[in-house]
């Protein structure tokens, strides 16, 4: 077997008097799809922050294809966050810039990249997320499903080799959650790493290789969909999927 | 000689190049006011403890002194450490600098309403911290600051009217040598008030437009 991608040894943060993180620890394997459920609270987003020090943790490591990331320098940190894509529940994209332009300025600005290949390269990006006939609209003018789409392939553009998907279809009308969820699903046959976090069970137990239970700041149970939605060992994870299976309807 | 005449032959070359000297001491001061006001916002904002208090205070003392006392302490009280600056440097550097700190705080305003998210996705592609402030938030930030910014600038072609107090003569400064040789008060001030409101007219006009052209769909109240 080989070595994982991304291995994220005990990390604590806390806010406070309040312990957010607990010591999680996660490694993830080329391709993997890591899915994240748990209890709002839980700690997913601060975890997912963490594993590209948005968030500094308190403690702990991660090494990225073996070799451990020293976020204490600013090179290496800039380096190592242009490797890992982030995607956030409310899209987050540049209000000033049109969709093209979110997509090309990280290739522009950070990677050096040439302005006019860079748009090429954004062009083809966002060909690929459906999104080419709207490339010259700004956020404010494309639905919630298209801006998350321009965030997927702003993300893409800059060639990653580990995505963090935070709630990616949370902030979404419910007829809109299928076509980023295509989007995704193109990525994982496509072999991108993924760490995502989700209440989407239907999504999750078809396309998990993993699902990882979080609750109050410790990852409780880790086991393939099929162990963790029906054969779960702990009594909270039982509890928590029978709670989200009612919410988010069969899958 | 009746009143147009005299207009006509005495008073309009006089304020025609008052006006002009006005025009030289208002462009710079605005353009250097908002440079200075755009660097010490950041700084307000992004700089680290040192760089931060020096900026604050900065603000404090050029928001807080009368600027006729600024433009006093620029010409008269420079001399003291012998550095002598002319009526119209002084008075440049003057306006700038009180300029500057009311910008800044516009521009302050401005950077903490953008969004975390914005710096959280800069962050993530991976910016750095010049490169996200550049880039991403004072694009934003300007934008939005822009309406204060511009008031800041049609108070600032009032103000100019203080450069007379060091003898810079512009507009002001004609007017009033003009009025105490002649005595005609109302007509030369008449005169005098249409040209100032020329001027702030002029550069309402001048930001609106600007403002037209940077406005985004959606990202601010559209104009209509
Ligand atoms: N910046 C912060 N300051 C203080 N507390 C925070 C901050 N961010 C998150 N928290 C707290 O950390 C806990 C975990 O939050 P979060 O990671 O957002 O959970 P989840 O994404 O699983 O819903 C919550 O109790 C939240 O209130
Ligand atoms: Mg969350």
């Amino acid at each position: 077997m080989t070595a994982p991608i991304l291995q994220i040894k005990d990390i604590t943060k806390s806010y406070g008097k309040k312990e957010v993180l607990k010591g999680v620890s996660l490694d993830v394997n080329r391709g993997d799809l890591k899915i994240l459920i748990g209890p709002s609270g839980a700690g997913k987003s601060t975890f997912l922050q963490c594993i590209n020090f948005l968030v500094r943790p308190d403690k702990g490591q991660i090494w990225l294809n073996g070799k451990e990331v020293r976020c204490e320098h600013r090179r290496n940190l800039y380096a190592y966050r242009q490797k890992i894509g982030m995607i956030f529940q409310d899209f987050n994209l540049f209000d000033h810039l049109t969709a093209l332009e979110n997509v090309r300025i990280g290739m522009v600005k950070v990677k050096g990249i040439p302005k006019e290949e860079a748009g090429q390269r954004a062009e083809l990006e966002l060909e690929r997320v459906g999104l080419k006939d709207h490339m010259h609209k700004y956020p404010a003018q494309l639905s919630g499903g298209q801006k998350q789409r321009v965030s997927i392939a702003r993300a893409l553009a800059m060639d990653p080799e580990v995505m963090l998907l935070d709630e990616p279809t949370s902030a979404l009308d419910p007829e809109l959650i299928g076509e980023v969820h295509a989007v995704i699903r193109d990525l994982g046959s496509n072999g991108m790493t993924m760490i995502m976090a989700t209440h989407q069970i239907a999504f999750a137990s078809l396309l998990a290789s993993e699902i990882v239970f979080m609750e109050d700041g410790k990852i409780v149970e880790t086991g393939t969909p099929d162990k963790i939605f029906n054969d779960a060992e702990h009594s909270r994870t039982r509890e928590f999927c029978s709670k989200i299976t009612d919410l988010y309807g069969e899958r | 000689m009746d009143t147009w005449l005299y207009l006509r032959l005495e008073a309009f070359p006089a304020l025609l190049r008052g006006f002009l000297v006005s025009i030289q001491l208002i462009v710079p001061s605005a353009v250097s006011g908002l440079v200075i006001g755009i660097l010490v916002g950041v700084l307000r904002v992004y700089g680290k403890s040192v760089i931060k208090a020096l900026a604050d205070s900065y603000v404090v003392l050029f928001r807080g002194i009368p600027l006729v006392i600024q433009l006093f302490i620029w010409y008269f009280g420079l001399p003291y450490f012998k550095i002598y600056l002319s009526p119209f440097t002084a008075s440049v550097l003057g306006f700038s600098l009180c300029s500057g700190a009311y910008h800044s705080e516009y521009i302050r305003g401005a950077l903490l309403s953008i969004k975390r998210g914005q710096t959280l996705a800069a962050e993530s592609l991976g910016f750095n911290t010049v490169q996200m402030i550049t880039s991403v938030i004072l694009p934003q930030a300007i934008r939005r600051a822009l309406p204060g910014c511009g008031n800041e600038i049609i108070y600032l072609i009032k103000y100019s009217s203080l450069a007379y107090m060091i003898t810079c003569i512009e507009l002001t400064g004609e007017g009033k040598i003009l009025a105490s040789l002649s005595f005609r008060f109302t007509e030369i001030f008449l005169v005098i008030g249409v040209c100032y409101l020329v001027m702030t007219s002029l550069a309402s006009f001048i930001l609106a437009r600007l403002e037209g052209f940077l406005s985004i769909p959606g990202f601010e109240q559209q104009r209509t």
